[in-house]
């Protein structure tokens, strides 16, 4: 059952793309900014948690750095929104696309200067061999990355549906204006915003890390990531999840099935269908400015 | 300060307002002309350099700073108008036909693409013409047979009128290829922007709804604008293939095309002066950055430092000043005018405000 | 016949009726004012005009030719000129830059004429900065011709919309509210042009507006809007006195069932 296999391996690679996309949707619905470097966060996301979790650095338990990871990135997060974004907030939108991107630039760079351009592998507790189930081999890691993945989806929908800040979160991305007479403070909700895209960069990047090696260079599978967040439309979180799985689906049966050179082709060829057919997506709708 | 006292139409539709103008900018040429004579060759390498990078960036330019579209993927432009070019030159072509004739291919087929691309906005073409950029790199290897794929090709050498132009036993004449090239494309880039055309691209940049309202077609507009773009863009393309000489699919890989992209941005946006001072800045950097790392000791380069402070760089300069290179210069080349009646908040940004673009 | 004919048309967004079967005819040479309560569907009208909204149903005609035939960016070159409510000006560009634009629908020259600037592209060139000189000289914007909008006042910046919109010398001159935001000195400038761009420039005037005073002054003919349909036509001091339409503004008494949610809103 060859593709029982294809399908594991390639929706846990569609759950870590579908993480960054959702951190880049996130962002994008919250403050109409989009981050290009969401792919670089969660690289760095990977690596603030090798350093604190392999013994050759700082070697501590992984439950105990988990949290720290999570401090760790949020406040990055939220850093860069109160000293760069919101200086930029009211410039077009080809700018802060630009900034983003030059920010995955620097990113890249101080990481490799810490921790180096070698691949490295995270001791990650999630990676514990294979299952054998009627003859098909899955990696356990494959099924762990899907379930983190869920539960992670399962609480954020919980998040945003029950807790005070989640709604304001999403007051603010419906109307920023009426949200702020409404007394909620937007601007610290946009950098809420921010640290929270930055934890679930995180989660990918220990997802992505658990999985294989680890190098500064990965950040450019956010690349993918969009590709996936514009398959599944911009303005949704669920449809950025989706993407991100078709995406990671599409990838190991195109590999498969098609011709070689034309496996790594394939998700950008649907992305620029998707934008000639949809152009706002799968599953969004289309609206148009009022005058 | 001076004041220019307006006699006739003509004073706004010449390329230079007065003879001072005109004459700074006709000496700056004749120094650009006289270079050769005055650097030694590899700096002349390096010039040719910031031609050739300032060609292509003015075909970005015009499409992102005066149309107000955002490209990532004109590096897969610079690639088709370098293979273009040198499979005309070896299928018998003579270098000038083949090279015309590849900047129009480009130029068609950047039209042609642009049609389902303008009907995105924003982040989604963004997306879409990074895509395009990769997708370019992966079919420059599957189309192996003519692009030479990962082995790349060697250019043909470039003549003209039986005139040979080599980079290392001719570089003035080969500079002087690219002043030409550089000069005649500024020069109908002015054009486009002193007449309707160049004012429905800005009029399309600033506002769609009442672009329309005034009887632009906005749809043709955004295709003339990329179809132009990619045009000059695959010129400079071709130049820098051939001048490289031999080049494969990295040569214009994606990251090509951020660099482009980050270069006009630092050398000022919407400013024909930006794309220069941007191509400056972006062939002296890797130098600059050697000669700093050298003094300090490390004898090995260190991997993404030059992406990195350029990318530093650019965030400062969007956090800063917008405007670029060139705008900061617009503010001392003020400030040296009024002083020393210059005040502070002269130059203070006017406040804006969100303008969406998301629509809802 | 009519220059403006408007016949039964109908435009829904989702649930809500924005127009509703509206029917009403502008005569050449008339100054012609759309009223009515916010949300009334005033601007609408103008957008089912300028072609950015296509009707459900119903004809729009202008001077005979089918506008729904048409795409957008057509209707100018018949000569209809607008302007909008929260002003669309291009705010990159210089004053001079913004009012040549007005002058697009008689450009002749095509792309590769102009990229290499032939000599008929200098003499139109010319030519369009002459018309637009003119506007210039009209609306007193001699001290702002090299500025760019970015930097002007809301007002001044009221004033150069108008001058887009007559430098493409049109036919129908659409104003949306010309006078909102305007101090009352402004106010009474814009009350001179619209006079003189009647009497002077022969242009047909259809304008929103809702300072009745100004509608009053400048207007023959006023047409009320409420809830999408019309509620009174006639010369401005009748309208004025319309029952209907006081109710409309006041939210006493029940016209329509639209009409008294929007007046127990106001």
């Amino acid at each position: 059952m060859d593709v029982l296999q294809l399908l594991v391996s390639g929706l846990a690679n569609g759950c870590v793309y579908g993480l960054v996309a959702l951190g880049f949707v996130l962002i994008y619905k919250a403050t109409e900014a989009v981050n290009f470097a969401q792919g670089d966060f969660m690289m760095l996301g990977a690596f603030v948690t090798l350093g604190l979790v392999n013994p050759e650095y700082a070697g501590l338990p992984f439950w105990v750095a988990l949290p720290l990871v999570f401090v760790i990135m949020g406040a990055i997060g939220y850093a860069i929104d109160a000293t760069i974004l919101r200086v930029v907030f009211g410039q077009s939108q080809t700018a802060i696309i630009i900034l983003t991107i030059a920010m995955g630039f620097v990113i890249r760079f101080i990481v490799g200067a810490i921790w180096g351009h070698e691949p490295q592998s995270l001791q990650s507790p999630l990676a514990f061999g294979d299952i054998r189930l009627a003859g098909v081999v899955l990696r356990t890691v494959d099924l762990a990355v899907i379930v983190v993945t869920l539960l992670l989806t399962l609480l954020l929908w919980q998040f945003f549906r029950k807790t005070k800040v989640g709604l304001a979160m999403q007051a603010s991305s419906q109307n920023q204006m009426a949200a702020y007479y409404m007394g909620i403070p937007v601007k610290r909700v946009q950098g809420m915003v921010w640290a929270l895209a930055g934890i679930v960069a995180a989660v990918a990047g220990i997802l992505y890390a658990s999985k294989g090696a680890l190098e500064p260079n990965a950040g450019f599978i956010g690349i993918k990531a969009f590709a996936a967040a514009v398959i599944g439309g911009f303005g949704s979180l669920p449809g950025a999840l989706l993407g991100g799985l078709i995406v990671g689906v599409i990838e190991p049966f195109a590999g498969r099935y098609l011709p070689p050179g034309y496996s790594q082709i394939a998700p950008y060829a649907l992305l620029i269908l998707v934008l000639v057919f949809r152009p706002h997506g799968l599953f969004a709708q289309v609206r148009t400015k009022k005058v | 300060m001076r004041f220019h006292f307006k006699t006739s139409y003509d004073t706004d539709i010449d390329l230079f307002p007065d003879w001072g103008k005109r004459g700074l900018y006709l000496a700056l040429l004749a120094l650009a002309a006289g270079l050769p004579f005055l650097i030694n060759d590899f700096y002349l390498g390096e010039a040719t350099n910031v031609l050739i990078w300032a060609v292509a960036g003015l075909g970005l330019m015009l499409l992102t700073g005066q149309t107000g579209q955002v490209s990532l993927g004109h590096s897969a432009f610079m690639a088709l108008g370098c293979y273009t070019c040198v499979l005309l030159m070896e299928a018998g072509a003579p270098f000038v036909v083949a090279f015309v004739l590849a900047g129009l291919i480009t130029g068609v087929v950047g039209a042609a693409i642009a049609v389902p691309a303008l009907r995105l906005h924003g982040v989604y073409l963004a997306i879409a013409t990074l895509a395009l950029a990769i997708l370019a790199d992966d079919l420059i290897v599957l189309l192996a047979p003519w692009t030479g794929g990962v082995n790349g090709k060697y250019a043909p050498a470039v003549t003209i009128l039986g005139l040979q132009f080599n980079r290392w036993s001719n570089p003035a004449a080969w500079y002087w290829l690219a002043l030409v090239v550089v000069v005649l494309v500024t020069w109908a880039y002015r054009n486009i922007l002193r007449t309707p055309l160049g004012r429905s691209f800005a009029a399309v940049r600033d506002s769609e709804i009442s672009a329309q309202a005034m009887g632009v077609d906005v749809a043709r507009t955004k295709t003339m604008a990329f179809g132009l773009s990619c045009a000059i863009t695959g010129l400079g393309g071709a130049l820098m293939g051939l001048f490289s000489e031999v080049f494969n699919n990295e040569t214009f890989g994606f990251l090509i095309s951020i660099q482009l992209v980050m270069m006009i941005v630092v050398g000022g946006l919407g400013f024909i002066h930006g794309a220069f001072l941007g191509a400056i800045v972006i062939s002296f950097l890797p130098q600059l950055l050697s000669i700093v790392t050298d003094t300090l000791g490390r004898g090995v380069a260190i991997p993404g430092l030059e992406s990195a402070v350029f990318g530093g760089l650019l965030i400062l300069f969007i956090l800063f000043e917008p405007m670029g290179l060139y705008g900061r210069w617009l503010k001392i080349r003020v400030w040296l005018e009024l002083f020393p009646f210059a005040r502070k908040d002269m130059f203070r940004r006017q406040k804006s405000y969100l303008k969406t673009e998301r629509l809802r | 016949m009519s220059l403006l004919d408007i016949r039964d048309v109908t435009l829904k967004f989702g649930g809500v009726t924005a127009v509703n079967a509206l029917s009403l005819s502008v005569e050449e040479g008339q100054v012609f004012a759309l009223v009515g309560p916010n949300g009334a569907g005033k601007s609408t009208v103008f957008n089912l005009i300028s072609r950015f909204y296509t009707p459900f149903g119903g004809s729009i005609r202008f001077d005979g030719t089918d506008l729904l035939a048409l795409p957008s960016h057509r209707v100018p070159s018949l000569g209809i000129a607008r302007t909008f409510q929260n002003i669309e000006l291009f705010h990159q560009a210089t004053v001079l830059q913004n009012l040549l634009v007005g002058r697009h629908r008689h450009r002749r020259a095509g792309m590769v004429e102009n990229i290499l600037f032939t000599p008929r592209v200098r003499e139109e060139e010319r030519a369009h900065r002459a018309a637009v000189e003119e506007v210039i000289d009209f609306l007193d914007l001699q001290p702002y011709r090299d500025q760019r909008i970015a930097g002007l006042p809301y007002g001044v910046r009221k004033v150069v919309e108008l001058g887009r919109a007559l430098a493409s010398k049109p036919r129908l001159l659409l104003l949306d509210e010309p006078a909102s935001g305007l101090s009352v000195e402004e106010t009474q400038n814009m009350r001179w042009w619209i006079d003189d761009i009647r009497r002077q420039m022969g242009i047909t005037v259809l304008m929103v507006e809702h300072d009745m005073g100004l509608v009053a002054k400048v207007c023959d003919r006023v047409l009320a809007l409420d809830g999408g349909r019309m509620i009174a036509i006639g010369t401005p001091a009748e309208v004025q006195s319309h029952p209907d339409v006081i109710a409309a503004y006041l939210g006493t008494g029940a016209i329509s069932k639209t009409a008294d949610a929007k007046g127990a809103r106001r």
